[in-house]
């Protein structure tokens, strides 16, 4: 029996938008949040009852982020890194952030994605191999080489006196 | 570094999920998705739910049934496309508030009846034929529905009402003259009673 998508909406609306986040920064991900949403309600009849909803919820997500970029790439490039571009990337309410922001826009697509998917999200590899292809060896690496990237740049900031 | 779930939340994320829920419901219902939608009020017989589809008023439940069992039972038998979205419920509350406030005697609301089939719905449909502040009883409601003998489908069919208050099986009553049985229990029933008695 499925249970209401008000539940699930409950439930994993959270994740989804600190996955969102993470592919995308803070503006675009409330887009991608309420892509995702809708087009998983008019799925939701069809997901099988013992369908794993998380990695159902995450797929649609990592296909909304990358429509997302597409038409940010159709869009005219901004001059440079200003300042105004890097605040959007905060949390709205948390402090001293932006440089975890930065480091996490600073990752390569594959890593970026592997470590929202495992990290945030709590997939499993095997699952994050099916959304992204590939082995999911290809992924558990994808993941650590993303950690490993975000500890170098994020720590390094730490030293010049962010939290940890 | 300890990278988790809780590094990328914010303290305002409560705030922004309940304004993206917010812009979902109504997306839905733009999108002709939101095959219910419901929502809760308080009220002096306490917290009901409310749930519509786009035909009409589908369900009143009242806290004693169990919200959530109400809505799982909602997403198993109508559909899962199931979401807390007030804007549909707007004539329904309204219309509820004052009939509370004693400044309405009937409900105006277009229902939908396919919870109930048969005799039940059949003797749903009755209900609102008995006015405000008026009582019958399960026999009189019987003979109403033209099958004198089927008392004990009658008390059946206001047991399984699932539109409590809005079709008022309140107003039948034992002919005995004591209250009989009721979905939201006795004193839900002697409290709707009394409000219309006194309005």
């Amino acid at each position: 029996m499925k249970q209401p998508f008000e539940k699930v909406v409950a439930q994993y609306g959270g994740m989804v938008l600190r996955v969102c986040r993470v592919l995308l920064g803070v503006h675009d991900a409330e887009d991608a949040w309420s892509e995702t949403f809708i087009s998983a309600m008019r799925a939701y009849p069809e997901l099988p009852d013992n369908a794993n909803a998380e990695a159902w919820l995450v797929t649609i997500a990592h296909r909304k982020a990358i429509d997302v970029l597409r038409a940010r790439q159709r869009q005219p490039a901004p001059v440079g890194e200003v300042p105004e571009e890097a605040s959007q990337l905060g949390v709205p309410g948390a402090e001293d952030d932006g440089d975890l922001w930065q480091s996490v826009r600073a990752l390569p697509e594959k890593q970026r994605q592997a470590v929202a998917y495992h990290y945030v999200a709590g997939l499993a590899y095997a699952e994050i191999a099916e959304i992204l292809g590939g082995s999911a060896d290809a992924a558990r690496r994808a993941a650590a080489d993303g950690i490993r990237n975000l500890r170098k740049n994020y720590s390094g900031a730490a030293a010049e006196g962010a939290p940890s | 570094m300890r990278i988790s779930t809780d590094l990328f939340a914010s303290p305002a994320d409560s705030d922004v999920l309940s304004r993206l829920r917010y812009g979902l419901g109504l997306a839905a219902e733009e999108q002709g998705l939101l095959d219910i939608a419901y929502t809760t009020v308080d009220s002096p017989v306490g917290t009901l739910l409310l749930a519509a589809t786009p035909v009409g008023l589908l369900r009143v439940a009242y806290d004693s049934e169990d919200h959530d069992l109400v809505l799982d039972s909602l997403s198993h038998k109508v559909s899962p496309r199931l979401l807390r979205a007030p804007n549909r419920l707007g004539a329904a509350v309204r219309e509820l508030d004052e009939y509370f406030g004693g400044r309405r005697r009937a409900f105006d609301l277009p229902l939908d009846l396919s919870l109930s089939s048969g005799f039940r719905q059949l003797v749903q449909r009755l209900l609102p034929d008995i006015g405000y502040g008026q009582t019958r009883t399960y026999r009189q409601v019987a003979e109403l529905a033209g099958n004198p003998k089927a008392v004990r489908a009658v008390g059946t069919a206001c047991a399984t009402n699932p539109l409590p208050v809005v079709v008022p099986c309140h107003r039948v009553l034992r002919a005995d003259g004591t209250i009989g049985g009721y979905v939201g229990g006795p004193d839900a029933k002697a409290a709707l009673l009394r409000l219309e008695a006194a309005a």
